[in-house]
């Protein structure tokens, strides 16, 4: 359903962006960049815009704060035609996070971080104490604050750059491939930042990236963009790589969708099996019966209070009355609820058992995943 | 010639008793070299800055306003005290006209370069912060342009405080008073007087203009920890104490 994104009522509270028609042709060019585009940007979303180079994505991004004039159609921030209100009023209210930080060399980090409110003229006590808020939120350490930017590193330069935006609590962001410039441990790092962020400030944010596994990670939804601004689909990050609509956003979710998939589920969405398991207490004909009705030639060990102790093999029975007299294996792929499938179908290749076991927060057994098992949620 | 060359070289090169005599002509000679250079830079550079604003917003601009300047920069300095002379006569206003003239070039070319190399992602940040146009300019692209401006306003202050020494030739000329009086009354002393002092506050001046941009412009070296650097300045609050200017 790439409808919900496009046909909400554009009077509705819950709707921050509206791009209506948006339409940009540069003086000169035979094409549009950017062609009657309509997109609907629903409060406290992340929405990433993707697409290859030359697909207007950075310029439709550019026209919502009006670093470009549209040259046709029309764009709502919170209801309202953003032309209708002077341009830098306008940017004042909407965070802007751009590729390189962009931060203002001759200035402290605090003030670079206080740009904004010092603009809007917030007095010192209540930009002071939000400075400090920011950097706490963003894990700037304090100390930073009185140095220039050119003694941090990329990734904090970054947190800066979000910290800045974020100053004057605008209800939209928008960024402009930020973490493409920085290393991919940091990238990833900044990545997790973002989305716990989020989670604590719900700011509308549209964000514009190349890369699709960003894009999967950190947005609600995601526009996939093609040459000249055409819109191919608008959809769920799930929803996108289980029905993509055309060859093209087929192609440019790639060829391992069902991989990705699996990284936006986690082992509580799966349904588990049982597995073949006995409780440590058990007789040695018990596990044999256990493993023989399942088909497997390992059986896991339970304690008294169910949590998950290891397992034995079936040749280890040989010679024993009881369970109790051997000493279980450990699982090398132990989950819990909240793993990831991507991650619990590495433990599956890489386990001499071919499963995941899942447990609890307290090493309970909740059940077992197999390769079948994630198959099977894929393709539902 | 060889009549003024015999008596030169009958005179000593320079005459201690003469120059101790002298040191209320010398203080005054010496204000007046200070304040047709700063005047004359002062000027320039209000000017320089004028076209270069204008030609920054309206690129097609600087063309034409570097040629002229250019052109100016191109006139021997004799004659065009002598071009003036018809408008302004002798005198002080005479000598800052052409002292200011060429200033330009050198001030004009700096300020354009410094802001033309202020990064574009700053600039675009700063767009995106919500600054107008003006206020950019003022808090951004200015302060950035500092360092070239800076090296712009040393060369022109070392070019003009020479120059100077010229416009003895309509009545003013600081130090060039020595030099101009010592020529006509073949007394090396004053020659040798006048043109050591120039030079010596052409070399203080440079100097004076290092010290300043490191004081304007702490930031570029910001890759040393600034508690190393620089104690006390650095610390955090700084920003802060510098934002209640801002709002007040």
């Amino acid at each position: 359903m790439t409808g919900a994104a496009t046909t909400a009522d554009p009077s509705a509270e819950d709707v921050a962006i509206r791009l209506d028609h948006l339409t940009k042709t540069y003086p000169g060019a035979s094409r549009p960049a950017v062609d009657g585009l309509d997109l609907t940007i629903p409060r406290g979303e992340l929405v990433a815009l993707v697409g290859p180079s030359g697909c207007g994505k950075t310029t439709t991004l550019k026209m919502i704060n009006r670093l470009i004039e549209p040259t046709g159609g029309t764009v709502w921030v919170g209801g309202v035609d953003i032309r209708t209100q002077p341009t830098h009023e306008l940017r004042r209210g909407i965070g802007y996070v751009i590729q390189q930080a962009g931060l203002f060399p001759h200035r402290t980090v605090g003030d670079n971080i206080a740009t904004v409110p010092k603009l809007l003229g917030w007095d010192r006590g209540r930009t002071k104490a939000r400075v400090e808020e920011l950097a706490d939120l963003l894990r700037l350490d304090r100390g930073l604050l009185g140095r220039y930017p050119a003694a941090l590193s990329g990734g904090q330069q970054q947190r800066v750059g979000v910290a800045r935006a974020l100053a004057a609590d605008p209800p939209v962001l928008l960024m402009d491939e930020p973490y493409s410039a920085v290393d991919p441990i940091v990238r990833s790092q900044l990545q997790e930042e973002l989305l716990t962020l989020q989670r604590e400030v719900h700011k509308t944010i549209v964000f514009v990236t190349h890369d699709i596994d960003e894009a999967i990670k950190l947005a609600n939804r995601i526009a996939i963009l093609n040459v000249g601004g055409i819109l191919e689909q608008v959809d769920s990050p799930a929803e996108m790589l289980r029905a993509p609509r055309n060859d093209f956003v087929a192609d440019f979710l790639g060829d391992d969708r069902g991989i990705k998939r699996l990284s936006l589920m986690t082992v509580g969405d799966a349904s588990l099996s049982k597995g073949p398991v006995v409780d440590e207490s058990a007789s040695a004909d018990d596990a044999r019966a256990t493993m023989a009705e399942l088909g497997y030639d390992w059986v896991a060990v339970c304690d008294g209070a169910d949590r998950l102790r290891g397992w034995v093999g079936a040749a280890e029975l040989d010679g024993t009355a009881s369970i109790g007299e051997l000493t279980p294996k450990p699982f090398l792929s132990v989950v819990t609820a909240d793993t990831t499938l991507k991650a619990a179908l590495d433990g599956i290749v890489t386990s001499r058992t071919r499963v995941a076991m899942a447990v609890d927060d307290d090493g309970r057994y909740l059940g077992m995943l197999t390769v079948d098992d994630l198959a099977e949620g894929v393709t539902a | 010639m060889s009549h003024l060359g015999g008596a030169l070289a009958a005179e000593p090169f320079i005459r201690w008793d003469w120059v101790r005599d002298h040191t209320d002509d010398i203080r005054s000679n010496f204000w007046e070299h200070v304040q047709l250079t700063v005047l004359a830079v002062g000027i320039g550079f209000v000017i320089a800055l004028a076209m270069a604003l204008v030609a920054v917003r309206w690129r097609a601009l600087y063309g034409p306003l570097a040629a002229f300047c250019a052109a100016l920069y191109s006139v021997p300095s004799v004659a065009l005290f002598a071009l003036l002379l018809p408008f302004v006569g002798l005198g002080t206003q005479n000598a800052l006209i052409a002292l200011v003239t060429y200033t330009l070039l050198i001030l004009l070319r700096n300020i354009v370069a410094g802001l033309d190399g202020v990064p574009p992602e700053v600039r675009e940040a700063a767009d995106g912060m919500g600054y107008e146009r003006w206020r950019r300019v003022v808090r951004v692209d200015l302060p950035l342009a500092t360092p070239a401006i800076v090296a712009g306003l040393r060369i022109a202050t070392v070019t003009t405080i020479g120059l100077v020494t010229v416009t003895a030739l309509v009545g003013e000329g600081g130090f060039g008073r020595f030099i101009n009086e010592g020529l006509s009354r073949q007394f090396p002393t004053e020659i040798v007087l006048g043109s050591v002092l120039s030079v010596a506050l052409a070399i203080a001046c440079d100097v004076l203009f290092v010290l300043a941009e490191r004081l304007l412009v702490p930031w570029a070296r910001a890759t040393v920890p600034m508690e190393v650097g620089r104690p006390g300045r650095m610390t955090f609050g700084r920003w802060s104490r510098r934002g209640s200017t801002v709002n007040a």
